[in-house]
């Protein structure tokens, strides 16, 4: 219907990436609710949680339906007679997951909050804006919608790089601190899995190293205005030449982070199978 | 494809210039509060914006922010105007008699002695 030259299985399987990392990036910010520096914004990063949970309701709906489409079985922990959204959301194991391992990351202190955020948010829109020319239409629509809450996150979490990163010591510190430990998650992000180069390759999905670039570019923008070094550059002020970069969450290979998200998130369902309320 | 990176800092108005209460004291501390702000918005149908609440925000970009993720959720508004309260000046309520009871015996100042034409809106 909406696509023809990608087989169902990869196709869901990339869906399920995209819905994997906008659901567990929102759950993640949704643990400061209530505990926000100030009320502002507690309710600034809680209206991202749900812009980000929402969408990936929107790719897990689309998810359930190719899948159920095909035939295919992708709940290896739960007989399912049929998947939907919440089957898919709420019954998968770790391994079944396909975040990245940037979104997985805890949320530390605001700092460390912002900068995830940001990273991802830079990330996502380029992502989006490529997807909303996807070959597949329900693709195209979802990231369309998508790109305008994603152009508030980055406009939100880059003035709080800069806020941090040009303020005091204290802040200044912090925000160094986040760059340190978020860095080595952001290689990932434009490392392709097999299934997200079938995809773009099938004209559905991004080409992920061509977005490399401009990422970097916003990034550097971002890190100059706020006087941080950018780690990726290799000249003066750049934390390692050429850093290592983890990899591995969007084959299904998380931290340690992920499985007691899980448990939290999953836990209602587990518990009590298929309650409603 | 323009991203925003804008610098704002809390005092680009001076504080000399401002209404708030100076101690005449040099010491700058870090601010452990941010400043209050006024918050005004414009509805789709509205012709002026209108005075919403406040809130706080360490400067007027952050306030914008705050105000469009406060209570512009549920589709309130399509333009935003923050002022910091500092900056407003109130009339006193112990005024009240001299500034508004004179108007009141006044009623030949209310247009209501002519007949408004039906295309004549927003009066």
């Amino acid at each position: 219907m909406h696509n023809t030259n990608l087989e169902p299985a990869i196709l869901t399987e990339y869906l399920l990436h995209l819905a994997d990392d906008a659901l567990i990036l929102g759950h993640r910010n949704s643990e400061w609710c209530g505990h926000g520096p100030v009320l502002e914004q507690d309710i600034a990063l809680t209206n991202i949680a749900l812009d980000l949970i929402g969408q990936g309701r929107n790719f897990y709906q689309y998810a359930a339906s190719t899948a159920n489409q095909s035939g295919l079985r992708i709940l290896q922990t739960v007989e399912e007679k049929e998947i939907n959204e919440d089957s898919l959301a709420y019954l998968r194991d770790t391994r079944e997951f396909r975040n990245c391992l940037l979104v997985e990351q805890t949320n530390g202190d605001w700092a460390k909050t912002i900068m995830r955020q940001f990273l991802f948010s830079s990330f996502q829109y380029l992502l989006y804006s490529k997807l909303q020319e996807s070959r597949d239409s329900v693709i195209a629509g979802i990231s369309a919608k998508a790109l305008k809450e994603v152009t508030y996150h980055m406009r939100w979490s880059g003035e709080w790089v800069i806020r941090l990163g040009d303020g005091t010591e204290e802040s200044r510190h912090r925000i160094m601190q986040a760059i340190t430990e978020l860095w080595t998650y952001t290689g990932e992000l434009f490392a392709p899995t097999d299934y997200e180069k079938s995809a773009a390759d099938a004209g559905i999905g991004a080409n992920l190293p061509s977005l490399k670039t401009e990422w970097d570019k916003r990034v550097a923008e971002v890190f100059h205005e706020a006087i941080l070094p950018h780690p990726g550059g290799t000249g003066e002020g750049g934390l390692t030449a050429d850093p290592w970069m983890q990899s591995g969450g969007k084959s299904g290979l998380h931290s340690e982070h992920l499985g007691f998200i899980l448990t939290e998130l999953q836990f209602m369902q587990r518990a009590y199978p298929a309650c409603e309320w | 494809m323009n991203f925003h990176i804008r610098k704002q800092y809390y005092g680009d108005i001076p504080d000399e210039k401002g209404s708030g209460s100076s101690n005449g004291s040099k010491i700058t501390r870090p601010q452990t509060e941010w400043p209050l702000w006024e918050v005004f918005i414009r509805n789709k149908q509205g012709l002026d914006h209108k005075h919403v609440g406040s809130l706080h925000a360490a400067d007027a970009e952050m306030a914008i922010e705050n105000a469009r993720d406060v209570y512009t959720r549920r589709m309130e508004g399509i333009s935003i105007w923050v002022v910091e309260s500092r900056y407003v000046h109130a009339s006193n309520p112990d005024d009240a008699e001299s500034f508004y009871d004179p108007a009141s015996d006044k009623i030949y100042r209310h247009p209501t002695f002519y007949r408004l034409p039906d295309e004549l809106k927003h009066i």
